[in-house]
């Protein structure tokens, strides 16, 4: 290889190249998984890769303008709908408002912490990328328009996730379905609380470990919580759709639809500021306190 | 044997039309292309039936230009999409480089075939990088995601046949009108 003149000389062989790779990826993995180091490296990357990622929304926005340009028939239809819609909603809305009022004064009676209003950002969804291992979505607002890690990102209709990961102009949001991801919820019903996993498939979601005789209904909504203090109280979260319950298992099988739809609309809503969560009290030294868990809900 | 290659590449080179040397902006800007494809926002079914651009690009160039595209680029170009389609950081990278290795223990061999006769080979090469995705994503912990999973390699080795005339559009000669 030393007469080899310079035209054939091409540094390690392919197979010393592949071990290096190779070794290398597989550390970046380890980093990525086990202790998420890489925030800074992939900022950067995904500040390259921004304007490919806004460059393929393009047609899609472009649609959307020349679409929004034409406005046909149905859509004065429409317009008349939703103007009578809004009327019926301004009625129930000004009975929400005195039901507000009202409460802010029993809360004042009874000296209870106000719940803070929660502001909104509106996004959209970039795309939905094509990893079948997770279940996520990229939204076009990032860092800049303050947004932060464990915000909820919510639609129309009720939870949609929680953004996971923030670069400078855009967003990452782990869906409610994916596999890692879970929410704390309520049964509107009877009040009844459990935890509503992702399953990591579309439209599926799972109420692990609820015993066999607890009392769910199909057609239950569940709602958020809020004794997370992450999610807001009262955000509907999912509809439960099939219940089977075997003697053999101590477990009900429970599957629920999601009430949101990620595929259905692309814009979303993400609530801003999280909530303020009265300070633990200090507790007694001798017991440990086992609430690592409950703290890091919801949160891959 | 080197007698022989050299038959063949010679047969091969009359039987391609004459490209210009391609130059290094114009394979950076392929790659782009493709990314920018990875990235489109697509839904449902056209999503399983996308193929992986970038990795198509990546074994073309491997293929065809294998001093210049090889495995940094691979890798280099899997770490974007790592970002890009939001996966653990490295899984793409390595799927790319391994890919790209194999593309270029094969590429003197797979220039022999016919474009048509490429396809499946290609096909092959495309779902060796998909099975380690799989590989990676499965030992994370996640569920195996179907067997549609595996429609883009398919889907990938049918655009082969089509790839080299759209990547030599661009870079064609125009005919000079005074030679013979």
């Amino acid at each position: 290889m030393e007469t080899a003149p310079q035209f054939f000389r091409h540094g390690p062989g392919p197979l010393a190249r592949l071990v290096f790779f190779t070794l290398l990826s597989l550390l970046l993995m380890a980093i990525d998984t086990r202790f998420k180091y890489l925030p800074e490296i992939r900022q950067a990357i995904a500040v390259a890769i921004y304007p490919l990622q806004k460059l393929a929304h393009a047609p899609v926005a472009i649609y959307d303008q020349v679409s929004g340009f034409f406005v046909s028939q149905n859509q004065t239809d429409e317009i008349a709908h939703l103007r009578q819609q809004h009327l019926a909603d301004q009625g129930q809305l000004q009975r929400l408002l005195a039901l507000e009022a009202e409460n802010v004064q029993l809360r004042k009676l009874l000296e209870a912490r106000q719940r803070a209003e929660s502001k909104t950002v509106m996004a959209e969804i970039l795309y939905i990328p094509h990893d079948p291992f997770s279940r996520k979505a990229i939204l076009d607002k990032g860092s800049q328009d303050s947004i932060q890690p464990g915000q909820i990102v919510v639609d129309d209709a009720g939870v949609v996730g929680q953004i996971t990961r923030v670069y400078p102009w855009l967003s990452e949001v782990t869906l409610i379905t994916d596999k890692d991801h879970s929410v704390p919820v309520q049964l509107v019903r009877n009040g009844l609380r459990s935890m509503v996993s992702g399953t990591g498939e579309d439209g599926t979601l799972e109420l692990r470990y609820l015993v066999a005789n607890a009392d769910i209904q199909q057609g239950d909504l569940l709602v958020t919580s809020g004794i997370d203090g992450i999610y807001p109280p009262g955000l509907p979260v999912a509809l439960v759709s099939k219940i089977e319950s075997n003697a053999a298992y101590a477990f009900a099988r429970i599957t629920c639809t999601p009430a949101a739809g990620v595929n259905r609309n692309r814009q979303v809503l993400i609530l801003l500021p999280l909530l303020s969560i009265p300070e633990r009290p200090a507790e007694p030294i001798e017991t440990k306190p086992d609430d690592k868990k409950r703290g890091k809900v919801g949160i891959r | 044997m080197i007698k022989n290659e050299e038959k063949l590449a010679f047969v091969n080179f009359t039987a391609q039309e004459i490209v210009s040397h391609v130059r290094s902006w114009f394979i950076v800007f392929s790659l782009a292309v493709a990314l920018l494809l990875n990235l489109l926002p697509l839904q449902g079914v056209a999503l399983l039936l996308r193929p992986d651009f970038v990795a198509l690009m990546i074994l073309y160039w491997g293929i065809n230009q294998p001093q210049r595209v090889g495995m940094s680029v691979a890798f280099t170009m899997g770490l974007l999409m790592d970002v890009g389609d939001a996966s653990i950081f490295g899984q793409h990278a390595l799927a790319y480089s391994v890919m790209a290795f194999i593309g270029l223990l094969l590429h003197r061999r797979l220039r022999i075939f016919s474009l048509h006769k490429q396809a499946p080979q290609v096909g092959l090469l495309l779902l060796s990088a998909q099975l380690i995705m799989l590989l990676t994503g499965l030992l994370t912990g996640a569920n195996f995601p179907g067997w549609d999973f595996f429609l883009a390699s398919v889907s990938g080795a049918l655009l082969w046949s089509l790839l080299p005339a759209l990547v030599k559009m661009p870079q064609r000669r125009k005919p000079d009108p005074d030679a013979l």
